[in-house]
């Protein structure tokens, strides 16, 4: 049968992605613990983003700023500016930003880097060499993932605030500290820390894609390039589920 | 309806050798693809064997199946008169120890150096080793395949016959009893691979070790092989040495001669 239905496609690879999922939770915790593998995924995992998360946060910063500003004018309400934007770029444009940054760096460079490790037969050639190549690959690039993007949405929101603040000073003169005091007071517990959890999901979401694809490449250099590319796609929308559906909890908790 | 099951070919010296490998009635399909179909096979120590086949016959699927990658259907296959498809996760990895797997694609891990090619399988195979015994190790089989000064190279950028080679080297490094390989010669220029081959050769001698090494290389199976064994339609076609098999006039058979 050559003429699958895209649903049932889809609901395939649903039942797959998830059969691999749960693959990750029984043996993540098992020994043997691949540690100095996972610091060195940490570390390139962390280190590749970093600079495209900065500019990226940095120049949303700075935009968000500079085109909310007309509005607040015309309500005159131009002293909430920092407030405002110090709300959008915490709860929402910083964590999303840099996960999807990072869906796009590390999503397809591990879904390549898994893409031709498969089809070169070097999983093959782990496994005969007494590693198991899902732990050692695997276990430790979800789990990298995971740990480092909120880390990265950290980086993002103060680097996005810093773009925020030079966005203020464009048009107008508002003194460092005031700018920071301003942003504080109207953050608050609520803000923060749903965003905060969200990018947790994000990174897993990202990293278990990657690895999904990447371990499950067809043969052939062109399985591996879709590989990469397919994992972007599937993690980038990922993340506006998860994001949507985190929205909705932090509602229902009454957290907003 | 076989031309070909009478051809008995395990002469008596090496009969009363220890039966290193022995595959009987081993079965292996993927869907509706049936790839093995009661395949027998037996490797005595200190032997080549080819195993002769066209693309897609399932070379690397037998040999998967030898190394404990796939789970064979139905059938035995016993290593050193363990059952491997029965093994627990450590014994195979004992037994991984003592069978050499050289990839078709080499499968060399291309983010790190020749030396720490070498030195992965020392380190994972739960086997403690002082890191002067592990450098000792990789230098001389880097030694053996001739390839000393790349310690410290990538895998990229080597060329093809110095990653086989490379390969090669790592598969050696455990010094197996039992070596496996994947088309040694594929994808070689002819004058790469005969180096190759005369390379394998001379590590046979050296280290004594049996061999199991899929083609569809004549010079290679020519040159390589003590006993070719040829898989067509997932069975134990024919048998024999390169000679007799080439005296045959099967059709099947003729064609992989001419
Ligand atoms: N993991 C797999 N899943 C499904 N089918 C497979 C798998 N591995 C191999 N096959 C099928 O098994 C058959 C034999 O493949 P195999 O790789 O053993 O061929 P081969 O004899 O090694 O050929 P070549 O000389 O090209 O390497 C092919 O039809 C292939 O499609
Ligand atoms: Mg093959």
């Amino acid at each position: 049968m050559v003429q699958t239905r895209p649903w049932r496609q889809f609901l395939d690879e649903a039942g797959d992605i998830s059969r691999f999922t749960g693959r990750f939770f029984s043996q993540w915790f098992r020994p043997r613990y691949e540690v100095a593998e996972f610091f060195r995924q940490c570390f390139i995992i962390g280190y590749k983003s970093l600079p495209l998360v900065g500019l990226t946060g940095f120049i949303m910063g700075l935009v968000l700023t500079m085109q909310l500003r007309p509005s607040l004018v015309s309500y005159g309400v131009e002293s909430q500016l920092p407030a405002m934007v110090g709300i959008a770029i915490v709860r929402e444009i910083g964590p999303v930003i840099a996960a999807l940054i990072f869906a796009g760096k590390i999503g397809s460079s591990i879904g390549a880097e898994l893409g031709s490790m498969k089809v070169t037969e070097q999983i093959d050639a782990m496994e005969v060499s007494g590693t198991n190549p899902f732990k050692y690959l695997v276990v430790t690039r979800v789990l990298a993932s995971t740990l480092m993007l909120p880390i990265l949405v950290i980086l993002a929101d103060a680097v996005s605030l810093y773009g925020a603040y030079l966005g203020v000073n464009i048009r107008g003169v508002t003194s460092f500290d005031l700018f920071w005091q301003q942003i504080f007071d109207n953050l608050s517990f609520g803000d923060v820390v749903p965003a905060f959890v969200k990018s947790y999901f994000f990174g897993f979401a990202v990293g278990i894609v990657g690895c999904y694809k990447g371990y499950n490449s067809r043969k052939g250099t062109e399985g591996v390039g879709r590989s990469a590319n397919s994992a972007v796609v599937l993690s980038s929308i990922l993340i506006f589920m998860i994001d949507l559906i985190a929205v909705q909890i932090t509602d229902l908790l009454h957290l907003n | 309806m076989l031309a070909t099951a009478s051809i008995v070919t395990e002469k008596k010296i090496i009969t009363e050798k220890e039966k290193v490998i022995a595959i009987s009635h081993l079965y292996k399909s993927f869907g509706d693809n049936k790839v093995l179909v009661d395949f027998n096979l037996s490797l005595y120590a200190g032997e080549n064997v080819v195993v002769l086949g066209k693309s897609g016959s399932g070379k690397s699927v037998l040999i998967k199946c030898i190394i404990g990658l796939l789970e064979p259907d139905n059938g035995t296959i016993e290593v050193f008169g363990k059952n491997i498809p029965d093994l627990g996760h450590d014994a195979l990895d004992e037994m991984r120890v003592k069978v050499g797997f050289l990839f078709q694609s080499n499968a060399l891990y291309d983010s790190m150096t020749v030396r720490e090619n070498l030195e992965f399988p020392l380190r994972r195979h739960t086997i403690k080793m002082a890191q002067k015994e592990t450098d000792r190790l990789v230098k001389d089989a880097l030694d053996d395949v001739g390839l000393a000064h790349t310690i410290d190279m990538m895998p990229a950028e080597l060329s093809g016959g110095m990653r086989k080679r490379i390969a090669l080297a790592r598969t050696l490094i455990l010094k197996p009893a039992i070596i496996l390989y994947d088309e040694p010669t594929t994808g070689l220029d002819p004058i790469t691979g005969k180096e190759i081959i005369d390379l394998m050769i001379e590590i046979q001698k050296k280290y004594n070790s049996a061999s199991l090494i899929i083609s569809h290389d004549m010079n290679c199976v020519r040159m390589a092989s003590d006993r070719v064994i040829m898989l067509i339609d997932g069975k134990c076609y024919a048998g024999g040495t390169y000679d007799e098999l080439k005296k045959l006039t099967d059709p099947k058979i003729k064609e992989f001669f001419e």
